[in-house]
């Protein structure tokens, strides 16, 4: 388990000051012109070797993103982007840390605007997180009348601003390209890449968008030293990460934990425990509503990192740990976020925009049963005609929790298509 | 995707839409924090107070308004206000419910919550109560997963309900006192119920370096 001196935000739960005061007293923005002192470069390459991995879902090696925006400014300004659209089912960490730590976010922006030799940073809060934005909006303002960023930000001869910009209800602006366009005042559709937007972004500048824990835990790291972040976690799998856990557990909470901990030591520690013991475990989504989920005897010695998770077949996307017991008709709630795809889908590519309703539409009749043995096999079908054929990822977050019921719930499904025609022919 | 229009025919004709000095004032300051030329990005955020200006909702006037402010084409403005859940294109209650009904809420009892707001309104997604002081929409996830199941009313969260909870919580909007945001139970924000595993230590109030 993370010793307490290890973890990033020690306000988690808003169990002190949000405000400047509260931040500095718990170490944000000690001495932050010393790390801007040490140069661009520097600060690129202490991400890289902190090993840290995009906590937005993907996984992406973060300093390895800084490092992809051109070295000089050319004609074009660039842009740091915050991806605060938190919206992926089973998810709420970046709520915490905008309404908790807001000062982690607004220290990190800067050191991350300045490693890459951004003059701006444009943090989009989704629109439902209308008191979250409040609480940032006024760290901003907190950070600005310091002089911690602004005109010569922090005393380290470089500009920085900071704007917080609200989105109004779509999943799909969390999908980086698509976040852009919303920024621009359009409708939320997925760019086709490249050009990515490292060489053309927001405004058709080089930008980077990266997660809000992502750019929060940054000046912790440079401060402790990026051999102190590798340390934490595993190999290729470093650092500390937020965890949520949801769903069928006694005490579902919120807490950052060491990367790679046993998902059931996690579960059991701070969560309270399976509702009804660990044996009454059913299944678990373990990284959000995109990724497969995973029945009991592969959880029962699961790490939860995200090479381990892939390693069968799920992902630990934004660490959302879902957790369904065995009272869960596992059918419907995978069903239930097959019709959150095809209402998010922003309709731009066909199989998506067809799919996701055509899949939604059988998950529903196997629900009830109402298939026939052969339409499983025809539905892992259009899952994998979806995966890997849209511009952007919401088609194959659309496919894998189907491809995963059906992995490991195939049973289930058919006793349930048996079953239903059972009773059908005793109607007759 | 739902197919919407912005030109409803069931809602009011409003004819005109003008914003007050000071909305004016912070449309100015908003389309400020883009580059020249830029405008177009405050469309969310200048929608978002027409909308608050309208009484929860968007007449056709407001978004030509919207449009001639941001020298957009009325089409774009359009088509964000359609294109983004939160901007209502019909008169709604005075209080909205929106209901989370995705997986993680789901599994903790949404279904009930959603049953107990159609009994305290008197009506179902879509409409408005009889008394002008409700309506109700089901919503997706809006990330507040481990204090599910909940609800957003207007701008706030409300948190780790039940059938009881959620009615009390109508209740007290209904006679104009909405109670406090957050957990409806008693629990610090998105800690476990019954107090923090971590932070424990003076190191955790101690800081970071």
């Amino acid at each position: 388990m993370l010793r307490d001196e290890d973890r990033i935000f020690t306000n988690l739960y808003g169990q002190g000051d949000w405000h400047l005061a509260g931040a500095r007293a718990r170490g944000a923005w000690d001495n932050t012109k010393a790390l801007l002192d040490k140069g661009p470069d520097w600060i690129v390459d202490e991400m890289k070797k902190s090993g840290l991995r995009g906590r937005g879902g993907a996984g992406f090696p973060t300093g390895l993103k800084w490092s992809f925006m051109p070295k000089q400014v050319g004609d074009r300004p660039h842009y740091l982007v915050v991806n605060a659209d938190e919206s992926e089912p089973g998810t709420c960490k970046d709520r915490d840390i905008l309404r908790h730590d807001p000062h982690t976010l607004v220290e990190g922006c800067l050191v991350a605007g300045f490693a890459m030799r951004a003059h701006a940073a444009y943090i989009y809060v989704r629109g439902e997180f209308y008191n979250e934005a409040v609480h940032l909006g006024q760290a901003v303002a907190e950070a600005r009348e310091a002089g911690l960023i602004g005109p010569n930000a922090c005393g380290s001869g470089w500009d920085f601003e900071i704007y917080v910009h609200r989105g109004a209800g779509a999943y799909i602006c969390g999908e980086e390209t698509a976040l852009l366009e919303s920024l621009e005042g359009k409708k939320g559709m997925p760019r086709l890449k490249p050009p990515f937007p490292a060489g053309s972004g927001l405004y058709g500048c080089p930008t980077t968008v990266n997660n809000v824990e992502s750019i929060a835990v940054a000046p912790t790291i440079l401060r402790r030293g990026a051999a102190w972040f590798a340390g934490i976690g595993r190999p290729n799998n470093t650092g500390t990460k937020v965890f949520c856990i949801s769903g069928h557990v006694n005490k579902p909470c919120n807490v950052e934990e060491e990367m790679g901990i046993p998902m059931r030591e996690l579960i059991d520690k701070h969560a309270g425990g399976v509702r009804g013991g660990w044996d009454n475990l059913l299944a678990v989504i373990p990284g959000g509503a995109s990724v497969q989920c995973i029945p009991k005897p592969i959880c029962d010695d699961m790490l939860m990192d995200f090479d381990s998770l892939r390693n069968v077949g799920s992902g630990l996307g934004t660490a959302a740990v879902i957790v369904m017991d065995k009272s869960t008709d596992i059918v419907k709630a995978i069903a239930r976020l097959s019709y959150f795809y095809m209402h998010e889908s922003c309709g731009q590519c066909t199989p998506c925009r067809e799919g996701t309703g055509w899949m939604w539409r059988v998950m529903e009749r196997l629900v009830l049963g109402n298939a026939t043995v052969e339409e499983i096999d025809v539905l892992q079908d259009v899952t994998k005609q979806v995966e890997g054929h849209t511009i952007c990822a919401l088609g194959d977050a659309a496919a894998w929790p189907i491809q995963g019921l059906i992995r490991h719930f195939r049973p289930e499904l058919e006793r349930r298509i048996a079953a239903y025609g059972g009773r059908r022919l005793a109607a007759e | 995707m739902a197919m919407i229009t912005a030109d409803p025919t069931d809602v009011p004709r409003i004819e005109r839409f003008e914003f007050t000095p000071a909305d004016l004032e912070e449309v100015r300051r908003l389309t400020g924090q883009y580059p020249q030329g830029r405008q177009a990005s405050a469309v969310i955020a200048v929608l978002d107070l027409a909308q608050r200006r309208s009484g929860g909702w968007l007449p056709r006037a407001a978004m030509d308004e919207v449009a001639r402010l941001l020298e957009m084409a009325p089409i774009r403005v359009y088509e964000v206000a359609t294109f983004y859940t939160m901007f209502n294109l019909r008169p709604r209650g005075k209080y909205l419910l929106q209901v989370c009904t995705t997986t993680p809420c789901w599994l903790r009892g949404s279904d009930e919550i959603m049953r107990t707001c159609r009994e305290v309104t008197g009506v179902g997604p879509g409409e408005i109560s009889a008394d002008g002081m409700f309506s109700t929409t089901e919503v997706e996830c809006l990330g507040a997963c481990v204090n599910a199941p909940m609800i957003q009313i207007n701008d706030d969260f409300y948190e780790d309900l039940d059938a009881a909870s959620t009615r009390k919580v109508l209740e007290a909007c209904r006679s104009g006192s909405p109670p406090k945001p957050g957990p409806q139970i008693d629990r610090q924000t998105s800690a476990p119920v019954g107090g923090r595993t971590t932070l424990l230590t003076a190191a955790a109030g101690g800081g970071n370096s």
